[in-house]
């Protein structure tokens, strides 16, 4: 068996590797190891603060600006196809998270588990959700609107769909509205995808890539999933 | 009805300043993180904000709409930033060292409002961070903003750096095995 390259690690980090490349992560232990450190680091460095803005530093850049501008005539140009994005697998299996999660919900069980444990549980499951969102999220903005074929896409949309129903539900239970609103912010956008038809495929994509752009949702997701993964990992 | 970036640029170019207006309102500060992570200076990175908009606004027909709004200014932003820094190299104006940071930028730095412990953690790693951050050229610097931070792909990134795929990729690489290098250690510690 050939392991990765140092090199092969950040592009799997990144999204950039083949289907051969992400089956071999998945199935070698020592490859998955230490892809995992490597992920925990460059997680951890997301973590790098930005001086706060106000919020009216959108207008305040336009009144500074605007005494600066001229009228351009317009143009256009033709670009190179855009670079295409490979999904790593799901890290974990979610599926069981969530049946727990939803077990928590409903609080018809009495569980011997502690709310501290609980509590773990559905940080980490709320990582994984999010880090396969991401990788979702990530393609699909860098995807040409004019390309046809996004049924896997779409079939991994309805996924993280349902378990992101759940997972909203749960944070709206726990009280945390900073996550409830980014799973909801998501949500719409997986449930437009989901539901799209690839005859309407290249405006609707178009509107979600969009949608994403503007919401900034990558980001929050991304911002998210990182501090769920730091919140249960010191747990 | 709320304009698409791409319905704003549209109208922009036409010479209707208000798309324009609604565009710089949208981005002003995604713009704003890429610039102040790239010169770790709040006043630099107003001064790019405003000199990436007028770029921008110059260059409207030049925008297609098949790249993200926001991808295109961060394009133009990433080299509004390396000539800022190439800039104040030559001039030596600052506390720049090489391709460093300026010594304190943390210091002006404020964090949300993250629990004692969160804050202790975030501040040793943010420290580590920035000494290993000071030690990339401009170039893997700005090749890993744009990747770790911005979220740009390869291509998106060897435009921003005037250079061949491969050797954005090899950019990304080498930054993030230098960063790796100098934080494992140290946030393997942070983390017991």
């Amino acid at each position: 068996m050939i392991h990765f390259e140092e090199e092969q690690f950040v592009q799997a980090y990144y999204g950039e590797v083949d289907e051969d490349s992400r089956r071999h992560l998945e199935e070698c232990d020592d490859c998955r190891a230490e892809f995992v450190r490597l992920r925990d680091l460059l997680d951890s460095v997301r973590d790098y603060p930005v001086p706060e803005r106000k919020a009216s530093y959108g207008s305040d850049v336009w009144l500074r600006l605007a005494p600066h501008l001229n009228p351009e005539p317009p143009a256009a140009k033709s670009r190179p196809a855009w670079f295409r994005w490979w999904m790593l697998a799901p890290a974990l299996a979610t599926l069981v998270v969530i049946v727990f999660v939803a077990g928590i919900m409903t609080g018809e069980r009495q569980t011997a588990i502690s709310m501290r444990a609980r509590e773990r549980v559905l940080l980490m499951a709320m990582s994984d959700h999010l880090d396969r969102s991401q990788i979702l999220l990530t393609e699909l903005v860098h995807e040409n609107p004019e390309s046809a074929g996004l049924a896997a896409q779409r079939e991994k949309a309805r996924e993280l769909l349902t378990e992101n129903r759940l997972l909203r539900q749960s944070a709206v239970h726990m009280g945390d509205a900073s996550d409830a609103d980014v799973l909801d912010a998501l949500e719409r956008v997986l449930l437009d995808f989901a539901n799209s038809s690839s005859a309407s495929s290249s405006n609707k994509l178009q509107a979600i890539q969009q949608r994403i752009d503007n919401d900034a949702l990558l980001f929050k997701v991304r911002i998210s999933g990182a501090d769920a993964r730091e919140k249960g990992q010191k747990l | 009805m709320e304009w698409t970036d791409a319905a704003a640029a549209d109208e922009a170019r036409k010479g209707n300043q208000y798309a324009f207006r609604v565009l710089v309102e949208r981005h002003s500060r995604s713009v704003f993180r890429l610039a102040f992570r790239m010169t770790g200076n709040e006043h630099d990175a107003e001064d790019l904000v405003q000199e990436t908009f007028l770029r921008a606004y110059k260059q409207l027909h030049r925008f297609d709409n098949r790249s993200g709004f926001n991808t295109w200014l961060y394009r133009i932003c990433a080299n509004c930033s390396l000539d800022l820094i190439r800039m104040r190299k030559r001039r030596n104006e600052q506390a720049f060292s090489g391709d460093q940071f300026p010594v304190h930028w943390l210091d002006r730095v404020a964090a949300p409002g993250p629990s004692p412990e969160r804050l202790m953690q975030s501040s040793q790693i943010t420290g580590q961070v920035e000494a290993a951050l000071k030690r990339l050229s401009e170039t893997e610097r700005l090749a890993f903003i744009l990747r770790h931070y911005e979220g740009c792909d390869i291509e998106e990134i060897a435009e921003a750096l005037g250079v061949q795929a491969n050797a954005a990729k090899h950019s990304v690489f080498r930054a993030v095995q230098k960063l790796r290098r100098a934080l494992e250690p140290a946030l393997g510690v942070a983390a017991r």
